[in-house]
């Protein structure tokens, strides 16, 4: 075990991967000499060349489309997209190229190809630096959409998802590059929980509280906070975004009854919706209450002076919590 | 000032028809057979085809009238139901087979959906060719056993695909090459100047293979672009040429220049081969709501097939045997494309499920399962009779 940031532990996870399949190549903006933006690539290139670590031109259409002529030709690309708000440009090929080449070539040709992107907010940045845009994939057939909330996760989530032969989104929490954890590089990562499989965090009685990316931690220290008042909340830490690991969620909300959805993204057509639906189809029978959405409003993320109004935190989660609970809460008293 | 069709250097029909009388930045079009069937020297170029034989003209000429001949059968099937779609490429014969049998067996072809005459010379199966058009997949062929891609719909995107598999190529140190074609209308898109930037930043072994066939749906080129397609090569440092697309002699000596530079690590060239679309844009489009019909007539007096046809004349080769036989094998290919096409077996109901992934998905397996729950419910198991109100 090894104490590292969640970037480094990604940068760890990239590394193996080169080393292991002489296929696998990084592409991106800033990601060779630089290192990255954030210094999630730092020191690839120095090490495996400028062929398999690859400074491209700016332009995110022409990098996630070359890796779609990579991967025909047989190659296994990890593709950087510097910032969210950036990947839009790239839309075209992710949806129309990258997710569908399988099926339209009736399963001949393989897309491994992993879409690195930064998101989420909390970091003070402009606009277009802090946004949640996983639903957008996560409602696309073809894809695979992770996010990993741990550096462990992230360490061994990234491989995984590099060496899966169906396309991935990787969304990195990027308020938590910076945090650290411990890391055990020495793990391998088919024996590793599968990066579709959703994780119990914490386990409690009442409530489960799902959560994925950058609000994990967020649901963690509610659930702390939540059991100091004796409330028994089960986190949850989807990992997969598409598709959702329902059986995991299902296990939980069937014990406890309570069923609380927390994400970054705004609420309406997003991951909650979902969740929540999903969960109620598989067993309505078993709910107290009806679910409850925790999540950023349906607004273009704000500016940084009130990010903290959008974001959901500890607070207003656990008054989500109340709610499920049917305890006081701010919304007590309204209908609907 | 120069108005919009002379800068196009020949927009306006007629006058695209000599070498060396193109308007523009002094890109002289390639020629090698006019329209009257008379070869011209080139010297330029005439070295890349000294090697075509008789025979080997002969053939050309077989190909350009099979793929006319496929062509018109698949426009049938079309109005008799059998295909829900076909975009025909009748005119642009001569680019498609010119540049298609310039390639080895190990360069990788990225088409967009008018290249059927393109995959029949690299010999993809005529029920494959009609595959995507009759609504039975969504992809005709394996493309590892021709070495080419299906095909694009949407406009441009390959180029990117065939730029990021020439990078493969190149970090594979092999000497094969990719080659994407392309339309005028595809020159506009970001992805195909964003596939110029990056085949030109990596030198990358890429042949841009241009059809300017004139006519996007129904925009005329000169809404695409103020300059001559192949002007744009340069802004982007890409050596580039501009040859008569109804002349297969000259498509052949220019893509056989593309390659060989692209082989020799000297990069992406792009080519645009001047051509018409003698027809429609789909077998769902009107020409007639915008298109003039005097232009039509001046292009058909550029007939690809005709200009062989009357090369091969003047060199006494044009024998009634050998037309007897380009016409029987047309006819042959197009009964062998009819009975693929009518005998190709429908997909299952549950084959809408295929494919999506390689791999198992939860939410998709659940789903199937769900559907063929449903299907059985009919106590049908092949969901055979779902016509509406059989529940």
């Amino acid at each position: 075990m090894t104490q590292m940031t969640f970037a480094r532990a990604i940068n760890s996870g990239l590394r193996r991967s080169l080393d292991n399949d002489p296929k696998v190549l990084l592409m991106g903006e800033d990601i060779g000499t630089l290192g990255g933006v954030f210094r999630v690539t730092d020191g690839l290139q120095k090490d495996f060349g400028k062929h398999r670590v690859v400074d491209t031109p700016l332009a995110e259409s022409g990098i996630v489309g070359t890796a779609v002529g990579l991967a025909y030709r047989g190659y296994r690309p990890v593709v950087e997209i510097q910032f969210d708000g950036f990947v839009y440009p790239a839309f075209d090929q992710i949806v129309s190229q990258v997710a569908k080449m399988h099926y339209r070539s009736r399963g001949a040709v393989k897309m491994p190809i992993t879409i690195r992107i930064p998101f989420g907010g909390g970091i003070g940045s402009p606009e277009h630096h802090s946004e949640s845009p996983e639903a957008y994939f996560a409602h696309t057939a073809g894809l695979r959409v992770v996010t990993p909330a741990s550096p462990q996760d992230a360490h061994t989530m990234i491989q995984q998802a590099i060496s899966s032969d169906d396309p991935v989104v990787f969304f990195e929490p990027k308020r938590r590059y910076h945090d650290k954890g411990e890391v055990d590089e020495s793990l391998d990562p088919r024996s590793a929980p599968p990066m579709g499989q959703a994780r119990v965090v914490t386990d409690g009685s009442d409530v489960t509280l799902v959560a994925y990316g950058p609000l994990v931690k967020t649901a963690r220290d509610a659930a702390t906070a939540a059991a100091d008042e004796g409330v028994s909340v089960e986190v949850i830490d989807l990992r997969s975004l598409a598709p959702v690991d329902f059986a995991t969620v299902e296990a939980s909300v069937r014990k406890t009854g309570r069923l609380v959805i927390t994400h970054e993204a705004g609420q309406s057509g997003g991951l909650g919706a979902e969740v929540a639906a999903s969960i109620t189809e598989r067993c309505f029978y078993h709910l107290e209450a009806a679910p409850v959405r925790v999540t950023g409003f349906d607004v273009p993320y704000p500016y940084s002076k009130v990010e903290m109004h959008h974001l959901p935190n500890l607070d207003r989660i656990l008054d989500g919590v109340d709610r499920a609970l049917g305890r006081p809460n701010s919304l007590s008293g309204l209908e609907g | 000032m120069v108005t919009d069709d002379a800068a196009q250097g020949g927009t306006a029909a007629g006058q695209d028809n000599n070498a060396g009388h193109q308007g523009g930045a002094g890109h002289n079009m390639v020629q090698l057979i006019t329209p009257a069937g008379e070869r011209v020297s080139h010297p330029e170029y005439d070295p890349w085809v000294k090697d075509v034989s008789d025979e080997q003209l002969c053939s050309l000429y077989e190909d350009l009238v099979v793929i006319r001949r496929i062509d018109k059968e698949a426009t049938a099937l079309q109005r008799q139901g059998e295909l829900g779609l076909w975009p025909p490429l009748l005119g642009q014969e001569a680019s498609q087979v010119g540049s298609v049998r310039s390639l080895r067996d190990d360069d990788f072809i990225f088409p967009s959906y008018r290249e059927n005459g393109v995959a029949y010379c690299r010999g993809v199966d005529l029920a494959d060719i009609l595959r995507v058009w009759r609504g039975a997949a969504s992809g005709g062929w394996d493309p590892y056993t021709v070495n080419m891609a299906i095909p694009q719909i949407v406009i441009g995107a390959q180029t990117l695909h065939a730029t990021g598999y020439a990078m493969g190529i190149q970090n594979d140190g092999a000497d094969s090459a990719a080659i994407v074609y392309f339309g005028d209308g595809a020159t506009s898109e970001g992805d195909v100047n964003e596939a110029m930037v990056f085949a030109a930043s990596f030198q990358v072994p890429l042949v841009f293979f241009c059809q300017n066939n004139h006519w996007a749906i129904s925009e005329p080129v000169r809404l695409q672009s103020h300059t001559q397609l192949v002007d744009r090569g340069a802004g982007f440092g890409i050596p580039s040429m501009r040859v008569d697309g109804n002349d297969v002699l000259a498509v052949m000596a220019a893509t056989r220049v593309a390659l060989d530079r692209a082989r020799r690590g000297g990069g992406p060239t792009f080519i645009e081969a001047v051509t018409y679309r003698m027809g429609p844009h789909t077998t769902a489009d009107d020409p007639t709501r915008y298109r003039d019909p005097n232009e039509l007539e001046d292009w058909a007096a550029k007939d690809p097939i005709g200009r062989v046809h009357a090369l091969l004349d003047r060199k006494g080769l044009f024998t009634e045997e050998f037309e007897a036989g380009v016409r029987t094998k047309a006819d042959t290919v197009a009964r062998e494309l009819r009975a693929g096409c009518v005998g190709m077996p429908d997909p299952e109901p549950l084959d809408v499920f295929k494919h999506v992934y390689s791999t198992p998905n939860s939410w998709l397996d659940r789903q199937q399962d769900h559907y063929s729950r449903y299907l059985a419910s009919f106590g049908d198991p092949e969901g055979a009779t779902q016509e509406e109100g059989a529940r």
